[in-house]
C-alpha cells in the first residue's frame, strides 16, 4: 500500500484514540470512547498488514491467534477484585512486547547482508546512527524493566510473595545497576555491532526491573502500578522512534503521560515523593505510640444488632470502604445494607480516599460490580466536609486513609497524609479482624475514640448479619 | 530516517506529551482504573511494530521472525485483554 496512505490511516488511528481518552473524561461516554480507541488500533493493524515489508504471515497469525485466545479468556475470567493484578499483568506484556521488537530491530540491522556493512554502519552515520541505538538501547532497558517490574508487582497483589526483600545496598546498588546499563548504551553506540553489550543492557533491565519493585509492599502498589503503566507507554513511544513509526509515537506518549499523571496523584494522596516510595521505607521519626498507648482500655466493641440500632435512627450514613472491603468481597453486602438503609429514608454516601484499595480507582469499580450509582461515590474533599452532618459512619477494611493522627500528631511518620475525617462523624462504626494495624505499622486513635465502635470479624458477614437484624426492626 | 523526519517525530511526542497531561487531567478519579486498563491497552499499539518484525522477510533472519512472533504473542495479549476488561468494566458504570 502507498506509503502516504499509510501515514493517513494511522494519523486516523491516532486521532480515535484521543477521542477515546477524552470520552473516558465522564462515565457517560467512557464506553463509546473505549471502542473509538478499540477502533483506532483495528484500523492501525490491518494498514500495517499491507506493508509491503510483510511476506509471510504464519508467524503474525499463530502470534495474534494464542494472544487473542488467553488476553480473552484472562479478560473474561477475572475477578474485579483482581483487576489490580490483571493490570499489573497487562503491563508486562506491553513492555515485553517493545522489549522483543527494540531486540528484533537490533538483530535485523546487524543481520542485513555483508557488504552493507562493510560500506557504512547498520544504523546509518554519523548523529542519526547514534540516535537509534540510543533508541534501541533505552527500548530495551524500559521495556525489561517494564516486564519483570510488572511480573514482581502481580505475584505481590496475588500474593505469590508475601515478603518484601531488598537488594543489598539498596538504591545504591539498584543507581550502580543502572550505570552499568547506561555504559554498556554508550559503548553500544560506539560499536553497535557488538551484541554483547546489548544482551548487557537486556539483563540488567530484568534486574533492575526485579529490584525496584521487590522491597515495595502492598499499599505502596498503586504507586508502582501506575508508574508501571507509564513506563510501558514510554517504550512504545521509543519503539515508534527506532521504527520511525508516528502512532507508536502518539500513543506511547498519551499512555506515558496517562500513568506519569497517576502516579504523581497516589504519591500527593500520600503525602510521599516518588523518590521515597520508591527507595525509602516510611520513616519511624520521633516517638512511635504504642498500641497500648493508644487503645489500652478504651476501645468498646458492638454486636451487629447493637450497629443495626444505631443505624435505625441515622438519617444520614457515610460508608468508608478500603482494600479490606475487597478482600472480603464484601462489596454486595455492603450495597445490600445501603439499599435497606436509604429504604428507610437515610442518605447513603460512600467516602473514596485516592490511594483506597491495590490501585487507583480500585473501590470505585468494586462498587460499581454491585451495581452503586457512580454518583454516590464522592470524592475525599468533597465528602471531608459533610462528615460533622453524618449520623454514621461505617468503616469497612479501611485503616491508615481514617487516622486521626496524620492530621494532628506532627511527630508521627504520617503526618501531612490528607485524611478522611472519618472521626467527626457523630458515630463511627469500624468493621475489622482485629485492632492490627494498616501497611504503616501505626496504631489508629480513631478506633480508642469515645464514639468509635468495633465490630471484629469478617467484613462480608458482619455486614450481612448487620443488614439482616435492620430489616428485623 | 533522515534528520528532518527525526525532529518532526519528536515534535510530534513532544506535542502528544502536552495534550496526554490536558486530557488524563480532566478524567475523574472514578474512572482512575478503567483508564489505566484502557490506556494499557493503547499501548499494546506496539502490536503494529510486531507485525513488522514477525513477517519481515524470513530467509536470512529467522532470529527476527520468532523475536518478532514473541513480541506479536506479547502485544496481543495487552491490546484484547486490556479492551475487553476495559469494557467490562466500564458498562458497568454506566447502567443506572
Amino acid at each position: 500500500m502507498n506509503l502516504t496512505v499509510v501515514n493517513l490511516a494511522y494519523l486516523a488511528a491516532a486521532i480515535l484514540f484521543i477521542l477515546g481518552i477524552k470520552g473516558l473524561s465522564k462515565p457517560k461516554t467512557a464506553v463509546r470512547g473505549n471502542m473509538l480507541s478499540a477502533l483506532g488500533m483495528l484500523v492501525a493493524v490491518v494498514v500495517t498488514l499491507f506493508d509491503r515489508s510483510i511476506v509471510s504471515f504464519e508467524y503474525i497469525i499463530a502470534g495474534v491467534l494464542i494472544g487473542s485466545i488467553i488476553g480473552g479468556l484472562m479478560a473474561v475470567k477475572v475477578r474485579m477484585t483482581s483487576m489490580p493484578q490483571m493490570v499489573a499483568i497487562l503491563n508486562g506484556f506491553g513492555g515485553g512486547a517493545s522489549l522483543a521488537i527494540a531486540l528484533a530491530e537490533y538483530y535485523a540491522k546487524t543481520h542485513t547482508s555483508v557488504t552493507e556493512l562493510m560500506t557504512a554502519s547498520p544504523f546509518g552515520v554519523g548523529a542519526l546512527g547514534v540516535i537509534a541505538v540510543v533508541a534501541i538501547s533505552l527500548t530495551v532497558l524500559i521495556g525489561a524493566v517494564t516486564l519483570t517490574g510488572s511480573f514482581v508487582a502481580f505475584a505481590k497483589l496475588q500474593e505469590l510473595m508475601k515478603k518484601d526483600y531488598g537488594l543489598p545496598g539498596g538504591p545504591i546498588g539498584n543507581g550502580l545497576l543502572l550505570l552499568v546499563g547506561l555504559v554498556a548504551a554508550v559503548a553500544l553506540c560506539i560499536d553497535p555491532t557488538n551484541a554483547t553489550l546489548i544482551i548487557v543492557i537486556v539483563v540488567v533491565g530484568l534486574l533492575l526491573g526485579l529490584f525496584l519493585v521487590l522491597p515495595i509492599g502492598g499499599a505502596d502498589m498503586p504507586v508502582v502500578i501506575a508508574l508501571l503503566n507509564s513506563y510501558s507507554g514510554i517504550a512504545a513511544a521509543f519503539a515508534g522512534f527506532i521504527l520511525g513509526n508516528t502512532v507508536l509515537i502518539v500513543a506511547g506518549s498519551l499512555v506515558g503521560t496517562s500513568g506519569l499523571i497517576l502516579t504523581k496523584i497516589m504519591c500527593v494522596a500520600m503525602n510521599r515523593s516518588l523518590a521515597n516510595v520508591l527507595f525509602g521505607k516510611m520513616a519511624g521519626s520521633g516517638e512511635i505510640i504504642s498500641a497500648d498507648e493508644v487503645y489500652g482500655g478504651k476501645v468498646k466493641s458492638a454486636g451487629a444488632e447493637e450497629v443495626a440500632m444505631m443505624l435505625g435512627t441515622a438519617r444520614r450514613v457515610v460508608i468508608v470502604p478500603g482494600f479490606g472491603m475487597a478482600m472480603a468481597q464484601a462489596q454486595h453486602a455492603v450495597r445490600e445494607l445501603a439499599d435497606v438503609l436509604e429504604a428507610h429514608g437515610c442518605e447513603v454516601e460512600y467516602a473514596i480516599h485516592p490511594v483506597a484499595g491495590r490501585m487507583p480507582g480500585h473501590m470505585n469499580v468494586l462498587l460499581a460490580e454491585a451495581e452503586v450509582p457512580y454518583d454516590k461515590l464522592v470524592e475525599m474533599e468533597r465528602i471531608n466536609p459533610t462528615f460533622e452532618d453524618t449520623d454514621v459512619a461505617i468503616v469497612i477494611g479501611a485503616n491508615d486513609v481514617t487516622n486521626p493522627m496524620a492530621r494532628e500528631d506532627k511527630g508521627s511518620p504520617i503526618y501531612g497524609m490528607p485524611i478522611l475525617n472519618v472521626d467527626k462523624a457523630k458515630t463511627v462504626i469500624v468493621i475489622k479482624r482485629s485492632l492490627s494495624p494498616g501497611f504503616s505499622g501505626l496504631p489508629n486513635p480513631l478506633f480508642a475514640m469515645d464514639h468509635t465502635y468495633m465490630v471484629y470479624g469478617d467484613g462480608k458477614k458482619a455486614v450481612i448479619d448487620i443488614t439482616a437484624h435492620l430489616d428485623l426492626s | 530516517m533522515d534528520m528532518n523526519t527525526l525532529v518532526m517525530l519528536l515534535a510530534l511526542f513532544v506535542l502528544s506529551l502536552f495534550l496526554g497531561v490536558e486530557m488524563i487531567t480532566k478524567v475523574p478519579p472514578t474512572l482512575h482504573t478503567p483508564l489505566m486498563s484502557g490506556t494499557n491497552a493503547i499501548s499494546g499499539i506496539t502490536l503494529v511494530g510486531a507485525l513488522l518484525a514477525a513477517g519481515s522477510d524470513s530467509s536470512s533472519t529467522a532470529v527476527n521472525n520468532i523475536l518478532g512472533f514473541v513480541a506479536v504473542v506479547l502485544a496481543t495479549l495487552n491490546v484484547v485483554g486490556g479492551y475487553l476488561v476495559t469494557n467490562r468494566m466500564l458498562a458497568m458504570f454506566k447502567r443506572k
